[in-house]
């Protein structure tokens, strides 16, 4: 019984650890991206709030929650209410299975440091990436709008096909793994991370993972000078806001599954494996930042023709290659 | 114990929402009481010790396939709070014949009990015996049913295709 007690605990102090510092890394995402946004259109963004602006994540969200919290007439009320609290929940839940660092002993008691490690971890995270179609398809038909539900329309379709060439690209992770366990993916890479073994299954992934995150260049579904601002029209105050936090929640998650299957997790020299780790999450969530701030939005047509004509064929492909090569050397 | 207390909670979970999916009238609630049903069959999957069919139910079903249904549903604009779908009488008929062909299996295998005859070990499933007996022991089975995948493929393109247009014409 004390055992199950201490396992429980284990467990709700990890969720409440991952809990906040995942939030209010997410706030001050938000932060970094208006900062870094802002040096590369050459000006200074958001440094009025306390020392180098670094209270405007607060100052965002006083804002957002004193707001009035408009819904439309005719709009169907639960759905409209419920779609932006499962954005940033579904985008919360994949956090269980990421392994932040190996696990620490503590009071003579090995304790690993993921929440929970499925054997179906890397099925887990696809599931759940699949699932936030959900909130934008039904946050954009909720609102009975033109603009919301052309939105939420282009975001399914965008959604589908590239969650395509996100699971084709994983395939070769688990082949060199030999296993679905993100754990045992991150022990796969101690001599190479995949991003060197796995090349082309990399930048697929990078692709899909922004067109999954939904961001420019990949943010049709709020193209805001064609459909005012797509699937969240209709949205005011912090229901707005919680669209927003599940988009940087899910930039960080993402982040941290680029560095779990391609970037060797927390494996590195010298400095200690959570900050690895880390860094390497950090580094992603900026490249993400980068590219915004660099590309253009695609035409429609461009990103479905993008992503069925091009990147799943040679995602397949890649996965014919691998499997191949994998053979002939017989590892 | 408790695994079986969870069992009857999701099972009970699964009817709920399977008998609301059916009684709506608005076809996106519909598809959202069904992906919760999906939900909850892919955790008594889980609790049954096969978390692989368990992640399949959850990517392919409720990812994949509902996200189609409610995608044509938008496609074709039936906003909230529009005219509900009417049901003909006399497609009550085909409804009651399936389900009564059902509820008497359904009593049928309560009645027999072919659980208690050979009380099955407690198993679990890991993905990897899943897959030898997936690919390996059934590779033929699976190979045929997947077949049917193609010719529907096919069949969806002879369909869908229409008149043969000018070329040079955007799609």
């Amino acid at each position: 019984m004390t055992e199950l007690l201490i396992t429980a605990t284990l467990i709700l102090v990890k969720l409440i650890l991952i809990f906040a510092v995942v939030l209010s890394l997410a706030a001050y995402m938000v932060l970094a991206e208006r900062k870094i946004l802002g040096r590369m259109q050459l000006r200074y963004g958001p440094n009025r709030v306390g020392p180098f602006g670094l209270c405007q994540p607060l100052a965002d969200v006083i804002k957002l929650l004193t707001k009035e919290d408009l819904v439309p007439a005719r709009a169907d009320r639960v759905m409209f209410l419920i779609a932006p609290g499962m954005a940033s929940l579904i985008a919360l839940l994949s956090f269980a299975v990421v392994p932040f660092s190996p696990p620490v002993t503590l009071f003579g008691r090995e304790i690993p440091m993921v929440v929970c490690d499925l054997n179906i971890g890397l099925l887990y995270f696809l599931g759940l990436s699949s699932l936030a179609v959900y909130s934008i398809a039904l946050g954009g038909w909720a609102s009975n709008s033109k603009y919301a539900l052309l939105g939420a329309i282009r975001g399914l379709a965008q959604l589908i096909s590239y969650e395509l060439s996100m699971g084709l690209a994983v395939v070769p992770v688990v082949l060199s793994a030999k296993s679905f366990s993100l754990t045992d993916i991150v022990l796969s890479q101690a001599d190479w991370p995949n991003m060197v073994r796995h090349p082309v299954a990399f930048v697929i992934f990078m692709i899909s993972v922004m067109a999954e995150s939904k961001r420019t260049p990949f943010d049709l579904p709020e193209g805001e000078n064609e459909i005012v601002a797509g699937y969240h029209t209709e949205y005011s105050g912090m229901r707005f806001g919680l669209f927003f936090v599940g988009e940087y929640i899910n930039v960080i998650i993402l982040g941290a599954m680029v560095t779990v299957l391609f970037l060797g997790g927390w494996h590195g020299p010298l400095l200690p494996p959570i900050v690895w780790f880390a860094l390497k999450v950090l580094a992603v969530a900026f490249c993400f930042i980068w590219t915004r701030g660099t590309l253009p939005r695609l035409r429609y047509d461009q990103l479905m023709h993008f992503g069925w004509k091009f990147l799943i064929p040679v995602a397949l492909a890649n996965v014919l290659v691998t499997g191949a090569v994998m053979l002939a050397i017989g590892s | 114990m408790i695994a079986s207390v969870v069992f009857y909670l999701l099972a009970a979970a699964t009817l709920a929402a399977t008998l609301l999916c059916i009684t709506r009238t608005s076809p996106v609630h519909a598809v959202i009481y069904l992906v919760h049903a999906f939900f909850d069959l892919a955790l008594i999957f889980y609790l049954f010790g096969a978390p692989l069919v368990a992640a399949w139910e959850m990517i392919i079903y409720a990812g994949a396939i509902m996200v189609l249904f409610l995608f044509i549903i938008m496609m074709l604009e039936l906003a909230p709070g529009g005219k509900p779908l009417t049901v003909d009488r006399r497609r009550w008929i085909p409804v009651l014949l399936l389900s009564l062909v059902t509820l008497g299996c359904t009593v049928l295998l309560i009645v027999l009990d072919p659980a208690a005859a050979g009380s099955g070990a407690a198993f679990h499933a890991s993905p990897r015996e899943f897959g030898t007996a997936l690919f390996d022991r059934y590779a033929l089975a699976v190979q045929v049913v997947s077949f049917q995948l193609l010719f529907a493929a096919v069949g969806a393109y002879y369909v869908g295709k229409g008149e043969p247009r000018a070329r040079g014409d955007n799609p």
